[in-house]
């Protein structure tokens, strides 16, 4: 039975209400639509939008370049900055100094930073390819190669995100207790079996947290593509986020970007669920 | 004793008499940043007798640079003026069009002003209210172009206001195409005389010549060519120039995107194939990383000096020339390289022209308009005339980052541009070739229908793709081909049939 204290919940719900559900209730409902830039309104033309997202290969494509990508950045990414938190997790000279210069990339906004990378990777007159010329080298086809405006795009991902990944990491490390620790040196364990039977398993939970939460960031990567290869060559950088915008924002097929949307957000929530059961069962032994 | 009041009379008969000779004293207006005020119909001093005071104006524009910069400009001059008050949003482009469009679909009066681009009076025209023939009679008005009247105009009305006039062509490096020691080097290497391309393939075979070489002498590399080659950045844009006059037959009427009469695409015939090829070809002469080249790389390999030729809008131009290039003076227009063979659809044969066969092209440009929901449309489009008058518009099209160029016949005065420091050869090519465009009976206009960002978009990807080497030119337009007859069908061809009939006409003369 409803009582005073429930109202306590109302600002909570409708909060909840028109910051999600709402939106959320009204894309679906834009996704049976036909709205376009010829066609204003909510009008009714059944799944038809959804057929058409099935038979769209550039989207499918799309959606498989974004995985390797997805995949890729946020395993360097967390190699790279365990290595980091491992390195200023003990007391080092200036450890606390070298903490703030690893989190700036973070701190950076995503279109700006994209904008001085592309000056950089720029294949004749940034400083990148001259550098590499004065050692013969060159010039490389950072953004006018399939292949190399791929790893433009990585290389920028994993350069902006992976003082977050450092970030939850190092704060993982120093929540870890001392006693497993003590335990290992008693048992005389050097430092790299420490890592691999101590610090690596007592890290698992935070590992799959960071790993699931940049995965979730990853997969929705748009700017760094937007401003540095408008998804060129070709179509060798277009991920979906990018698709979705050029449909719908570009071209203003609300209707379709809407089923796009939907189609991505619920392939999405599937395959990061497996991939966060894959990661516990793999990373802690049980599946919960 | 002389009386005092014995005086008054004669002497003010005096004061009047020499107030009525003496010619009146135009008002200062240069803290506005003009040079002069300038006679018209809305001149600073027609606006300044305007009271618009306690009234306000909602603009919706460009992000600063380019167009949002002159849009604050004169807003806040207007406002001085006339005391209204005027709104003004300044929105990325690539935010622009739905801004504007969202409202419109859901009958919102947000903006009484937008600027926008020209191309998309397709998709905004029965959201626009008709230029009243007051202001189609103003001054500034009659002295407009007629390919400027025509882009502003849909279905026989005037409902864009124009203040810029935009199109495509040639741009050289004179210093070494009238080097006399240059052209006996490539004519002893080619065996044939230097000249400014009169083809894509002369283009070609010219930017490739003078590729990877350091022609200028500086101890860097120069390269051929720098084109808009970055998908989703005007490269549209870029690839139409190069078709064009492959499939643009001056003796075929009656479409050069679709045929008008079946609405079946021609962006897959033999003619854009065979542009699209080149186009492929050309990326050998690019600077490196040239096949990633926005417009404002475009604008900046050229106007900077380190590519030969380049093609595309006045901007790059106008960098070239501006105080402090390196390059001042040494660049000069030429039209858009033409094709010896063009495609001819009716017939289905390619015919041979033995002067190459040229389609200027009129492409892009901002526009203004006035919103039909508008509750202040004349003081709405007292602003937009204010913003082109005589003045301002000359003063506009002095500063390169704010995108007005050349649209009415006044501007294309060889002194108005000496003026600003251009050498004859510089001024003069520069005035020939965009005049010459105007007089043209064979131009192409941008595909203004409703859905033109899907139609180009899909076009820039299936071009994106054979220059990336992802597909053939016949396989990626065949591609386009497909997606823009699905385009047709989900827009309805009678209503894409109507809208396109506007450019047809355009093209064939008839407007």
């Amino acid at each position: 039975m409803l009582s005073s204290k429930h109202f306590f919940l109302l600002p909570a719900l409708l909060t909840l209400v028109a910051i999600i559900l709402f939106p959320l209730l009204f894309t679906v409902r834009v996704s049976f639509s036909s709205w376009d830039v010829f066609q204003s309104g909510l009008d009714f033309i059944g799944g038809r939008n959804y057929v058409r997202v099935f038979e769209d290969d550039r989207f499918w494509q799309s959606l498989q370049r974004l995985s390797l990508l997805s995949i890729m950045s946020v395993s360097l990414q967390y190699t790279l900055g365990f290595a980091l938190a491992l390195a200023v997790w003990k007391q080092v000279r200036g450890g606390r100094l070298l903490r703030v210069l690893f989190l700036i990339p973070m701190m950076t906004t995503p279109v700006v930073m994209s904008v001085i990378w592309r000056t950089v990777f720029h294949e004749s007159l940034g400083p990148v390819n001259d550098i590499l010329s004065a050692f013969g080298v060159g010039p490389v086809p950072w953004l006018s190669s399939a292949t190399g405006a791929f790893i433009s795009v990585l290389i920028v991902e994993v350069w902006q995100w992976t003082p977050f990944m450092f970030l939850l990491l190092l704060a993982g490390l120093v929540s870890l207790p001392k006693e497993p620790y003590l335990a290992a040196a008693i048992d005389g364990a050097g430092t790299w079996r420490t890592f691999w039977q101590v610090t690596f398993p007592l890290m698992a939970p935070i590992t799959i947290g960071a790993l699931i939460i940049r995965l979730i960031e990853a997969s929705k990567i748009m700017d760094t593509v937007y401003v540095l290869t408008s998804g060129g060559p070709g179509t060798a950088t277009e991920t979906s986020s990018y698709y979705i915008y050029i449909r719908g924002l570009r071209d203003f097929q609300i209707g379709y970007s809407a089923a796009l949307s939907l189609v991505y957000l619920v392939i999405m929530i599937i395959s990061l669920t497996i991939i966060a059961k894959l990661l516990l069962r793999t990373l802690v032994g049980k599946d919960e | 004793m002389i009386k005092i009041s014995k005086f008054i009379g004669p002497a003010t008969l005096l004061a009047l008499a020499v107030a009525a000779a003496t010619p009146a004293v135009a008002k200062d207006y240069t803290q506005f940043g003009i040079e002069k005020d300038l006679p018209g119909t809305c001149s600073y001093e027609a606006t300044d007798a305007k009271d618009y005071s306690g009234r306000s104006l909602n603009v919706i524009t460009h992000a600063i640079p380019v167009i949002g910069e002159p849009t604050a400009l004169h807003a806040e001059q207007f406002a001085a003026l006339t005391g209204a008050e005027v709104n003004v949003v300044h929105v990325p482009f690539g935010d622009l069009f739905q801004r504007i469009m969202i409202p419109f679909q859901s009958d919102q009066n947000a903006y009484d002003v937008l600027f926008y681009a020209s191309l998309w009076i397709g998709d905004f025209n029965r959201f626009l209210e008709p230029v009243p023939q007051k202001y189609i009679d103003s001054t500034g008005m009659s002295d407009v172009t007629d390919s400027f009247t025509g882009v502003a105009t849909w279905n026989g009305e005037m409902i864009q206001y124009p203040m810029d006039g935009d199109r495509h062509y040639l741009k050289y490096r004179t210093d070494i195409f009238d080097n006399a020691e240059v052209q006996a080097k490539f004519l002893a290497d080619t065996g044939s005389a230097l000249t400014v391309p009169e083809t894509w393939e002369d283009y070609n075979q010219v930017a490739a010549y003078f590729n990877n070489r350091d022609w200028d002498g500086d101890g860097e590399l120069n390269y051929g060519s720098a084109e808009v080659a970055k998908r989703d950045d005007l490269m549209f844009s870029a690839f139409i120039s190069r078709a064009a006059p492959y499939a643009k037959h001056p003796d075929v009427k009656g479409g050069f995107f679709f045929d008008l009469e079946t609405m079946e695409p021609l962006i897959n015939s033999p003619g854009f194939v065979r542009g699209l090829k080149l186009f492929v070809d050309a990326q050998k002469s690019f600077p490196p990383g040239g096949n990633n080249f926005g417009l404002g790389d475009e604008i900046f390999s050229f106007g900077g000096g380190q590519t030969l030729m380049s093609y595309s809008w006045d901007d790059a131009y106008v960098q070239a020339n501006q105080k402090d290039s390196r390059i001042r003076n040494m660049v000069a227009a030429a039209p858009l390289p033409g094709a010896g063979e063009v495609w001819n659809r009716d017939t289905g044969t390619w015919d041979t022209f033995s002067t190459p066969n040229r389609a200027p092209y009129m492409t892009w440009g901002w526009s203004s308009a006035v919103s039909q929901m508008s509750e202040e449309k004349e003081m709405a489009f007292d602003f937009l005339c204010f913003f082109a008058n005589e003045a301002n518009a000359k003063n506009d099209l002095q500063i390169g980052r704010f995108g007005v160029n050349p649209y009415r016949n006044e501007h294309l005065d060889v002194d108005f541009w000496k003026g600003q420091g251009w050498e004859d050869k510089t001024a003069e090519s520069y005035v020939s070739t965009l005049s010459d465009m105007e007089e043209s009976q064979n131009r192409v206009f941008d595909l203004r229908v409703p859905g033109v960002s899907q139609f180009m978009s899909s076009m820039a990807n299936g071009v994106a793709e054979a220059m990336a080497g992802q597909k053939s030119a016949q396989d990626a337009l065949d591609g386009v081909a497909k997606e823009w007859a699905e385009i047709t069908e989900r827009i309805g061809k009678d209503r894409l049939r109507a809208a396109y009939a506007n450019v047809v006409k355009l093209e064939d003369n008839e407007g």
